[in-house]
């Protein structure tokens, strides 16, 4: 039945678990409307044949509609909007709110293609890989200007925007080749910034990464070829840590010195000057470091410097990662609060 | 000499032969001739919109490069929106029909700024003047979103392009104004608010958004010029600015100007359904609230142009959930205009066929824009051809029908000659049909997950492309048909006489073409508008006889 409603309606296959929840709801509200749209069409025609001039009297019959019907014509599509908004909706905020097991990918768009980075490692242009039933969660940002990562067969897409870091999150179900698109107008070659995704299943995963682990070719971030540029990620962190004086003011053995320690930051709520609190997540760590002086941790100064044009896309995951990478012991994530509305520690 | 000092005159000529030379054409505070200057450009660009329309399904007929290359393409579709979205479709019921109608409507003689609504006329012109030179002199790429920080960063020249907006949204908030005040002040004595025209409301309406919104949309224009020549930083994440702020204050203007374009066709149809049904409207009060519900509303939906920019989870929630309020009025007046048809007598004329295809096309374009205003399903859809078309659904299955319906209901009201009526239904039968030929293989493209703005695409999507433009030629010949008859009408169509659809519009109660100050007798109103239980209530020359 859902196969035969999406190739009537031209879907591509099906490929995530948020897939069949959209198509569903699709069909729901596509039925509807042409239900309505037909009996909408064939009142119409049925009105032109019995009313047409000649066959009915020329005086107007004194009518008006009555009360109970003007609020039906209101309140009857307004039943049924609200629904599907509702339905949607429920939807969205599962789809937008990554799982904590998530595997992590770093995303960067820039004119005309799509880099991958993962946290252990391997880096790829154009094509990610990634394993089938796990959930995979995209950190997406962008060198230039705005891109938006679409995989029609994932039935998701999330903008890739300069200086900040978006997420989104898949379940790929089967394994197979899906296309990448980039949905948000970027300029000369936008139909041409394509790239794949390659789901496979977890084992035939795991020994591609191990493969990529054994032979470290890859160049996770080719704008320069320095010391530090290779290897997992957060050791590129502690590289770009310790190029860019972080460490100044900031430890990783959790003593509190000009900036708070990184020791089992990430992931924990941090009271903040303005009496708010904040969970430190790849959102609050990325804008503090491009713009520290918006959230102040309590009890210290604001007199970090911004990084902005001084952090490669790359290298703020980098940051990110090995900031990640400090935990004294991996913390027990809080007990689930359905729907979240934010990034979930891991 | 302005209008509302000169005597009326008991008989003579038209508005079109009181004066005579291109002077006085372009000297004039006519409210009539004004329209019809604007009706003329906005025909011109029109035109211009839709070569490049065709030239665009012309490259996408096939996978790669047909006719033009990456640039030109993205060019070309960058020409098409600017054209069609500034120069055409938001000047285009309000300044042509608007102008001429509305004082007419409402037993006025003139508008309440007659000086000020020839400024607005010669603004626009500016304005389409800069644009044009601007999008052909830089080659600009953007689209006609301007989104950041593409369009500052883009090589291509695109201050030109902003100036020539700014200038257009002036002339449409005077024009805004002058209408705004004109129906506040100038309504003859028996027009009351609820005998108000639904036209004069439509274009009342409309006027509040364009006064309101247009501001928002120079200064975001002008904040984008800003960041081009002297490197303000807003939108560039570099420099601590946010490229986001930019589409929040686009959309906050460009979802409610979707409105600016659709409110004025919905008052089109809502005068024509009256008249070609000898009926009432089903319900008045449904129309106006609906109308005004609109107009309000619509400020308040822009979010959901960006449930996947990285807005919140919760804006992305109460946006969708406004989104689904100001579909609501769209629905109560479709069904009020199908309850007017009801045991009405219906009189099948061009103008009447246009009214059948814009409801039924209203209807798919409000529906589609219901879906893509559900945020899951908008993950899949956003940036698509499903977008794509249904746009195109709201701005030429509905806007345009309403364009065509009203030039054909008005024809005769504004130049006294008929057009051949065989042909005026039979070409709109076939532009209906050919829109849908267009428009509804994109909404397949969409869901198969063609984004937007692609001069190039995988093969899979080409049949489907190949079926959109078979239709996109079908549309642009019966344009070519229309263009043809009543270019041959205006001198040789014959004399229509004051009244030939029998309307009891207060729009009919002077003569076709009404005189230089609309009406030859200060008019009277006892009766609403489309009273048809009490034909000639309304009257021009009763008390004057």
């Amino acid at each position: 039945m859902s196969d035969l409603m999406r190739r009537i309606l031209f879907l591509p296959e099906a490929a995530s678990s948020l897939a069949p929840r959209v198509d569903r709801l699709h069909f729901f509200i596509i039925g509807t409307t042409f239900v309505v749209g037909a009996g909408i069409g064939l009142t119409g025609l049925f009105f032109l044949v019995r009313y047409r001039r000649g066959r009915s009297p020329a005086q107007e019959p004194a009518m008006a509609a009555p009360t109970w019907m003007e609020a039906a014509f209101a309140g009857v599509p307004l039943a049924f909007f609200l629904l599907w908004g509702a339905l949607g909706f429920h939807d969205y905020v599962w789809a937008r709110t990554p799982p904590r097991d998530a595997l992590d990918v770093y995303v960067t768009g820039k004119q005309w293609m799509w880099k991958f980075a993962y946290p252990d490692g391997p880096g790829m242009v154009g094509v990610l890989h990634v394993p089938t039933g796990t959930p995979v969660r995209l950190l997406l940002t962008s060198r230039d200007v705005i891109h938006s990562f679409y995989v029609p067969a994932f039935r998701m897409k999330m903008d890739a925007l300069p200086g900040r870091y978006t997420e989104l999150w898949f379940e790929a179900v089967r394994p197979g080749r899906y296309r990448v698109f980039c949905a948000e107008y970027c300029g000369l070659d936008h139909s041409r910034m394509r790239a794949e995704v390659v789901a496979l299943e977890p084992e035939a995963f795991e020994s591609w990464r191990a493969r990529q682990l054994a032979q470290p070719t890859w160049v996770a971030d080719e704008s320069s070829g320095e010391e530090g540029t290779r290897g997992p990620l957060a050791r590129r962190g502690a590289v770009v840590a310790t190029r860019q004086g972080c460490f100044q003011c900031h430890t990783i053995d959790g003593t509190p010195h000009i900036g708070p320690s990184w020791l089992g930051l990430y992931g924990r709520e941090q009271p903040l000057t303005s009496g708010d609190s904040v969970r430190a997540d790849v959102a609050y760590l990325t804008e503090s470091m491009m713009d520290p002086l918006a959230k102040v941790v309590a009890g210290y100064a604001p007199v970090m410097p911004s990084f902005h044009g001084r952090l490669s896309a790359g290298e703020v995951g980098a940051l990110v990662e090995y900031i990640k990478s400090l935990q004294p012991e991996r913390p027990e994530p809080p007990p689930a609060q359905e729907p979240t509305y934010g990034p979930l520690p891991r | 000499m302005a209008p509302s000092h000169a005597e009326p005159t008991v008989a003579g000529p038209s508005y079109l032969d009181a004066e005579r030379g291109l002077w006085s054409w372009l000297t004039t505070r006519d409210h009539k001739r004004i329209g019809v200057m604007f009706l003329a450009v906005l025909l011109l660009m029109f035109l211009l919109g839709g070569i490049f329309a065709l030239a665009l399904r012309v490259e996408l007929l096939t996978p790669g490069e047909t006719v033009m290359g990456r640039l030109a393409y993205n060019r070309a579709f960058t020409v098409h929106g600017v054209v069609m979205v500034w120069l055409f479709l938001i000047p285009s019921i309000p300044t042509a029909f608007g102008n001429f109608l509305l004082p007419l409507m409402i037993g006025a003689r003139d508008v309440a700024f007659p000086r000020l609504n020839l400024a607005s006329f010669y603004l626009y012109v500016l304005g389409a003047v800069m644009t044009l030179w601007g999008v052909f002199q830089g080659g600009v790429d953007t689209g006609w979103t301007f989104y950041t920080p593409y369009s500052t960063v883009t090589g291509r020249d695109v201050m030109p392009v902003l100036l020539g907006v700014f200038v257009v949204g002036f002339s449409t908030i005077l024009t805004g104004i002058n209408f705004i005040t004109t129906v506040h002040t100038l309504r003859a004595p028996g027009v009351t608010w609820m005998k108000v025209p639904l036209f004069v409301w439509a274009i009342y309406g409309t006027s509040i958004i364009q006064v309101l919104a247009t501001p928002v949309l120079g200064m975001v224009l002008m904040l984008v010029a800003l960041e081009r020549v002297a490197g303000a930083g807003l939108f560039d994440s570099s420099r601590g600015g946010d490229p986001l702020l930019f589409q929040h204050l686009f959309w906050f203007y460009s979802h409610p100007a979707v409105y600016i374009m659709v409110l004025p066709g919905m008052g089109v149809i809502s005068e024509a359904v009256c008249a070609f049904s000898r009926k009432r409207p089903f319900s008045y009060r449904v129309i106006v609230w609906s109308t005004v519900g609109i107009s309000f509303v619509g400020f308040l939906t822009w979010g959901h142009h960006m449930f996947v920019s990285g807005q919140s989870t919760f804006g992305a929630g109460a946006f969708s959930l406004l989104s689904m309020l100001v579909a609501i009025f769209t629905a109560m007046k479709i069904f009020t205009w199908l309850g007017t048809m009801y045991r009405g007598s219906l009189w099948v004329s061009t103008p009447f066929t246009y009214v059948l295809g814009f409801i039924f096309l209203l209807f798919f374009g409000g529906m589609s824009g219901v879906a893509v205003a559900v945020t899951s399903a908008d993950l899949h859809w956003h940036d698509t051809y499903f977008v794509v078309a249904h746009f195109h659904f709201i701005m030429v299955g509905a806007s345009l029908m309403a364009f065509l319906a009203a030039l054909h209901y008005w024809f005769p009201k504004m130049c006294g000659r008929m057009y051949p009526e065989g042909m005026g239904i039979g070409t709109a039968v076939l532009i209906i049909f050919g829109f849908i030929a267009t428009f509804l293989p994109q909404f397949l493209l969409g869901n198969l997950g063609m984004p937007r703005r692609y001069a190039d695409y995988p093969e899979a999507f080409q049949p489907l492309h190949v079926a959109s433009t078979a239709g996109a030629s079908l549309l642009g010949f019966g344009f070519l048909i229309v263009a043809i008859y009543l270019g041959w009408s205006l001198r040789h169509g014959r004399a229509a006489g004051r009244n030939p659809w029998g309307s009891e519009g207060y729009e009919w109660l002077s003569d076709s073409p009404p005189p230089e100050f609309n009406f030859h007798a200060p008019p009277r109103f006892p009766r609403p508008p489309h009273d048809y239980a009490n034909p000639g209530a309304n009257t021009e020359v009763e008390h004057a006889a």
